[in-house]
């Protein structure tokens, strides 16, 4: 692995840390993002069955096309609702 | 670079104390002496870079193996005694000499049958493979900049230009070792602000300096050049701000004058404004770098620099004046430093254009041929107020016609607003150092010269600066 110095001023940030795993998920709200592949919604609903048996409640979101990122927008309103999001990459 | 202050465990023992290690025959060699020293009670203490268990017979034998006292009390050699009196260093002695270690040690009679005489060996602490290691072990805490990881399977280069650090070629990666012996190229303190960055107005430390200067692909001894250009080029006269946001061509243009242009091997002759020389290449992009990556400034649609085409020079435009050959004054002298200063002038331009003339042969002759390039360069509403947009890089031979005719870069300065201005009908301004700029420079045969263009002149753009490199 090679180290280098950060030449720029360091307003960006180089890494982002992952959020940490939830020990309990109970009482969350769980976003099933379909990113509108073929038959990512089979498993997303099944994905929302198995959740609701839970008692956790589940919001569905889509992206407009698989081909690009998620709009700015999507994410906010997907981070804003939802405590876990769970992405269907799938085909 | 100042050193840190060393960690306790570089303390040394007072008394006089030994640096060895068994790789060395110099050091086998006077194995026994030690053990000499040891029973005469001189208070002997020694170190030992390799093995632990070299060398017998001395009772306090210490490890060195990490180098953590050879790299912080700068051993160069071994064997090497020092005598330390209140944990300083007061004397040290290198290699083997009978007479001079009896001296040193004031015991009588060291190494019966050994010889007079011999060389030490080089240290591990200055090993060329460990050394930029430990350098980075020892004083790498100086460094403050983010360290940025790359994955195994990342490509060193591809990352860089991933991370938006390039300026379009490849760049030197910037590790911890390259940047500690690029901070070696100056004295100043790696946390010293040199300037305040535009566009962000990002404060900039020597450190950051030298990180871009390492991926410009700097020498060590370029830096002061790049830390001086730095300053130069983020005062409020430069402008290096409207320069860089300009939809205009221009660039900075470099020029460097002083002892220091052979000291560091730039060029000021054939193809001194071309491709070529480490030096006049590297030190330009540094300065560029710098601005893009510590000041923000980039084109493209993410960047203020909205150049419309932008210029070629805009990667570098450096080099240097011919100060030997020159007949004139170097342009030093022409700002106010006495010749023979260490400068840089910086110019906010484009170019070159060729001054072609290979049959005038007087300067009454000559100058028209400046005076008509001119004249198609500029637009007359350009030139309204002075030449200070203006450079004029002046080869040896065309130089030679007009010193020979007894014009000196005043006259020429002189001739050139008055024809130039008459020939749009008005009166000539008085001209200045740097209206038009002069440089003595280009290769020896070719009856040219070069003109570089420039952006808006005066208080609301650049005005050119000349800055004596501390």
């Amino acid at each position: 692995m090679t180290t280098l110095l950060d030449p720029t001023n360091e307003l960006q940030v180089a890494t982002r840390p992952r959020v940490e795993r939830p020990a309990v998920i109970e009482g969350m709200t769980v976003g099933l993002l379909d990113i509108t592949k073929p038959r990512g919604n089979v498993f997303l609903d099944r994905l929302q069955e198995l959740l609701e048996e839970r008692g956790l409640r589940v919001r569905r979101y889509a992206k407009p096309t698989f081909t690009k990122p998620a709009p700015a927008d999507l994410r906010h309103q997907i981070s804003q609702e939802c405590q876990l999001v769970i992405e269907a990459l799938a085909d | 670079m100042p050193d840190l202050a060393p960690p306790p465990e570089a303390a040394l023992p007072d008394g006089i104390v030994a640096v060895v290690k068994r790789a060395c025959p110099t050091c086998e060699l006077v194995e026994g002496v030690l053990g000499q020293l040891d029973t005469a009670g001189v208070g002997l203490a020694v170190y030992t870079q390799d093995d632990p268990t070299f060398p017998v017979g001395v009772s306090d034998r210490r490890n060195d193996t990490e180098l953590v006292v050879s790299w912080h009390h700068d051993i160069d050699t071994v064997p090497t005694l020092l005598r330390v009196v209140d944990g300083v260093v007061t004397e040290r002695l290198e290699g083997w000499s009978r007479m001079q270690w009896e001296a040193f040690t004031g015991v009588d009679d060291l190494g019966p049958g050994l010889p007079e005489w011999r060389p030490g060996c080089g240290s591990l602490s200055v090993d060329p493979v460990l050394g930029p290691k430990l350098a980075v072990k020892f004083s790498g805490s100086v460094l403050q900049a983010r360290r940025v990881e790359l994955a195994t399977l990342e490509d060193e280069m591809e990352a860089m230009f991933e991370r938006g650090w390039s300026d379009g070629l490849p760049l030197v990666p910037p590790t911890e070792e390259r940047v500690l012996a690029m901070l070696a190229g100056t004295d100043r303190a790696p946390d010293e602000i040199v300037a305040v960055v535009p566009p962000q107005l990002t404060p900039c430390t020597v450190e950051k300096v030298a990180i871009n200067a390492v991926m410009a692909g700097c020498r060590p001894e370029y830096l002061p050049v790049v830390l001086a250009l730095v300053e130069a080029g983020c005062t409020d006269t430069f402008n290096i701000h409207g320069l860089l946001c300009t939809t205009y061509f221009s660039g900075p243009v470099i020029v460097v004058n002083g002892p220091i242009v052979k000291a560091i091997g730039m060029t000021s002759g054939h193809n001194c404004l071309g491709q070529g020389n480490r030096a006049n290449a590297s030190i330009g992009r540094a300065f560029q770098l710098v601005i893009r990556n510590v000041g923000g400034g980039r084109p493209g649609r993410d960047g203020i620099d909205r150049a419309a085409f932008g210029s070629p020079g805009k990667l570098t435009f450096c080099f240097a004046e011919n100060e030997d050959d020159s007949p004139w004054e170097p342009l030093c002298a022409d700002a106010g430093f006495p010749a023979g200063t260490n400068t840089v002038s910086m110019f906010a331009g484009h170019g070159p254009s060729a001054v072609v003339d290979q049959l005038a042969r007087t300067p009454d002759v000559l100058i028209d041929a400046f005076v008509r390039k001119v004249a198609s360069n500029f637009d007359p509403k350009f030139f309204a107020r002075r030449l200070d947009n203006l450079m004029l890089v002046i080869g040896p031979e065309h130089a030679r016609v007009f010193a020979d005719g007894g014009w000196d870069k005043w006259r020429i300065r002189a001739e050139l607003n008055e024809r130039l201005f008459a020939s749009v009908g008005r009166t000539a301004p008085e001209p200045r150092w740097d209206s038009p700029a002069i440089v003595f420079a280009g290769g020896d045969a070719g009856l040219f010269s070069a003109l570089i263009e420039g952006w808006v002149s005066g208080p609301t753009g650049s005005q050119m600066i000349c800055h004596a490199l501390r």
